[in-house]
């Protein structure tokens, strides 16, 4: 009786301590991942300001006027302290990392000084600039180090909460991507621009336009079916779903998706009810082997594009990911480029057939009636607002979306300084220095550091 | 297409008929590359990926040899390249495997008789000495016999080695560029951050879903009310389920890296929303409020 009332009393006890185990585990589990998160976060937010630490140095040294030159200046300070904070979150206090912290105060310190005195008056010296230049050498090696390091991250699924273990238990023999790879960013003390996608990016502000410019009919729904299978090349026998936008949406359009069953095919299209331009489709499926040159995939584009009546554009871009190829046009009027309007063709490899297409911009900056004036700046005094480094190797007249949200005209200067190549803007009208855009390079494929 | 390759001499063994472009990437891209730095137009790494410097340095040779000026390694263009230069395949190759940093310029020696171009001696024995303490390697085995008569005096490295390579049938290496053309504004290790993401909340979905949480990403990253990183908007506390349970660090698939891709191009299936949920397991009342766009698969998407 004693007995087994004792066995029952002790089973509870069991059963409701590993209830209670459980539960500690499953809580000690969330902190650790919240915990691993908030690192995480630190440390990608790291890497990628050190991207834009590095180019924004990078644009600043093609820079001439004083309006463009602060500001930029005043960019690579604010970087340079976020990055620094991002550091302090970083669990490395028992790692030697103030080489890289005084790093960045250099740097801070450098871009303050220079930022807030009159550039007019006193502009950068020659030293200077060879000090600017120094610094974007030394950004830009900090930033494949940490590439390196982040790239491991991701592709070994590396966790800071281990870091920190091994370093706390003084284990450090053991295989520490991170550890070591910090370290040797540390010994090598001796991107992206943020939310600055290039001239063709219509920013947010605009966005709320809705398409105020397109003019048209407003379509039916078999309109928009038609134009679907019309863009994506269905034929008759395909499944097709069409559904209306909802509420919370500031324009109309309508949303098609198409199956067809026997090949397998599958696309999505969002099309305006007004006028039924298309926003944007996908036509998924796997791209094949590379059969066709991206040049011939260019040539598809242009023809496609040709056959759905868009008229003047203008190929600006071309890259290939993988087996498939995107291509960036944009309209030239009289030879004058106009940015806002720009479509984007994706074209697989294989057969060369559009798989991805993309109207925004277009659709939001679409404005026929637009009256480009005459420059008041001939070419050559345009071309002297430019850095004296900088080498002009093509020029033409273009229209952006400049700072304050208004479209310019404007002379581009595509050349290089050094090793970097750079597009400049110069207004047309004042000689303001609109916007210069540091173009990318390739990057280096990091998978041999594994 | 096919009209195109007709024209084409063939003199232009090496390379393939297709015309090279801007952006392209792959094995023409890297014999241009060397055939352009063994004239001494192109002096980066032969990295497979046509940008921005092998585009000025194709110009350049178009100015110098009189060609129409088009940035397009053309059928004409790659005749006069293919004469004027020599390519050494599995040398390139196989420096490009080891990872070494090198100049391509042919053997010294051959390079005085046969490059019209004025620029390139005075560049070349600038650099060569320059990259060779890289790849010691392969300097050893070949430095003896090989005959590199007038720099054979300094102790340099550089001239035994390039002209070895063509006595040593170097195995046929796999050809692949040591570069990747990637988006303005991302690094790769943005776009596999996003990938994982997007393969964590979205991987049961239709691809277009997958996109959509892409752009989900994206809009927010240039909302002034999220914050301005990738990373910063993947990892603010409470944002995705799939990182707050982990499921983030699942390995992504080659499907997601694309509708990241394709976000990042512009494709935005949303309609330019804020937030999505999955009105199945959405706990929280407050995001029915929101005003809703549209629904793809199992997700609706809102404002």
């Amino acid at each position: 009786m004693i007995r087994g009332i004792i066995i029952g009393v002790l089973a509870v006890g069991v059963a409701g301590t590993a209830y209670w185990g459980y539960q500690e585990h499953r809580e000690k589990n969330a902190i650790l991942i919240n915990a691993e998160n908030n690192y995480q976060r630190a440390f990608h937010d790291l890497t990628y300001e050190m991207d834009l630490l590095h180019d924004k140095i990078g644009t600043t040294l093609a820079m001439n006027s004083r309006q463009s030159l602060s500001p930029s200046l005043v960019e690579v300070w604010r970087l340079t302290s976020e990055a620094h904070n991002d550091v302090g979150q970083l669990p490395l206090t028992l790692l030697p990392f103030n080489k890289t912290e005084e790093f960045l105060a250099q740097i801070g310190k450098f871009s303050y000084q220079t930022a807030v005195r009159d550039l007019d008056k006193e502009p950068l010296s020659d030293e200077e600039y060879d000090t600017l230049k120094v610094l974007y050498k030394q950004s830009g090696d900090i930033q494949n180090e940490l590439r390196k390091v982040q790239h491991m991250v991701l592709e070994n699924n590396l966790r800071w909460m281990d870091v920190e273990l091994a370093l706390a238990s003084g284990k450090e023999t053991t295989d520490n991507t991170i550890i070591d790879g910090f370290k040797t960013v540390e010994k090598t003390v001796s991107g992206y621009d943020e939310s600055d996608f290039g001239p063709s990016f219509t920013n947010m502000q605009n966005k709320d336009e809705n398409y105020n410019k397109i003019k048209g009919k407003r379509i039916s729904e078999k309109e928009a079916i038609s134009i679907a299978k019309k863009y994506m090349k269905f034929d008759g026998n395909a499944e097709v779903k069409v559904t209306e936008n909802g509420k919370g949406s500031d324009f109309g359009f309508y949303s098609v998706s198409i199956r067809n069953k026997k090949t397998g095919q599958e696309g999505s299209m969002d099309i305006t009810k007004k006028a039924g331009y298309p926003i944007w489709f996908i036509n998924y499926r796997e791209v094949d082997k590379q059969k066709i040159s991206l040049n011939d995939a260019n040539l598809k584009a242009a023809a496609f594009l040709k056959e759905n009546g868009y008229k003047n554009l203008e190929l600006f871009e071309s890259m290939q990911y993988d087996n498939t190829g995107v291509f960036n046009f944009v309209t030239s009027e009289n030879k004058i480029r106009i940015y806002p309007e720009a479509i984007k063709v994706e074209v697989a490899l294989d057969n060369g057939n559009i798989i991805g297409f993309s109207a925004e911009e277009y659709l939001k900056s679409l404005n026929d009636k637009r009256k480009i004036e005459k420059p008041v700046l001939t070419s050559e005094q345009a071309r002297k607002k430019v850095n004296p480094r900088f080498k002009v190797m093509e020029e033409r007249q273009a229209i952006i979306v400049n700072d304050l949200n208004k479209e310019v005209l404007c002379y581009e200067f595509l050349g290089t300084i050094d090793d970097d190549t750079y597009r400049i803007f110069i207004n047309a009208a004042d000689g303001t220095e609109e916007e210069v855009e540091k173009l990318k390079n390739a990057e280096e494929v990091y998978d041999e550091v594994i | 297409m096919v009209p195109l390759t007709f024209l084409d001499d063939n003199k232009a063994l090496a390379f393939s008929n297709q015309v090279v472009q801007q952006g392209a990437v792959g094995e023409d891209v890297i014999e241009l590359q060397s055939r352009l730095q063994y004239l001494g137009f192109y002096n980066r790494k032969i990295d497979g990926v046509f940008g921005w410097s092998t585009y000025w340095a194709l110009r350049n040779f178009q100015y110098e040899f009189g060609l129409p000026i088009d940035g397009l390694a053309g059928a004409e263009t790659k005749a006069k390249l293919v004469k004027a230069s020599k390519y050494d395949k599995n040398f390139v190759k196989e420096q490009i495997n080891k990872g070494n940093k090198f100049t391509h310029y042919g053997g010294v020696d051959k390079k005085k008789q046969s490059a019209p171009q004025p620029k390139a001696p005075a560049k070349a024995p600038a650099k060569a000495p320059a990259q060779t303490p890289a790849k010691t390697g392969s300097t050893k085995q070949a430095a003896p016999k090989q005959a590199a008569p007038k720099q054979a005096a300094p102790k340099q490295a550089a001239p035994p080695k390039q002209a070895a390579p063509p006595k040593q049938a170097a195995p046929k290496a796999p050809n692949k560029p040591t570069a990747a053309n990637t988006p303005g504004g991302f690094s790769s290790n943005d776009i596999q951050l996003m990938a994982n993401a997007v393969y964590g909340e979205a991987r049961g979905e239709p691809y277009t879903g997958q996109v959509a949480v892409a752009a989900v990403i994206l809009n927010r990253v240039n909302s002034v009310s999220f914050p301005n990183t990738v990373s910063g908007v993947i990892f603010e506390p409470g944002a995705f389920t799939a990182v707050a349970d982990g499921q983030i660090w699942l390995t992504p698939n080659e499907q997601a890296k694309k509708a990241v891709l394709d976000a990042i191009n512009g494709i935005d299936p949303t309609g330019e929303a804020l937030y999505y949920f999955n009105p199945a397991t959405a706990t929280s009342k407050w995001i029915w409020s929101r005003p809703q766009i549209k629904r793809i698969g199992k997700h609706i998407f809102c404002e």
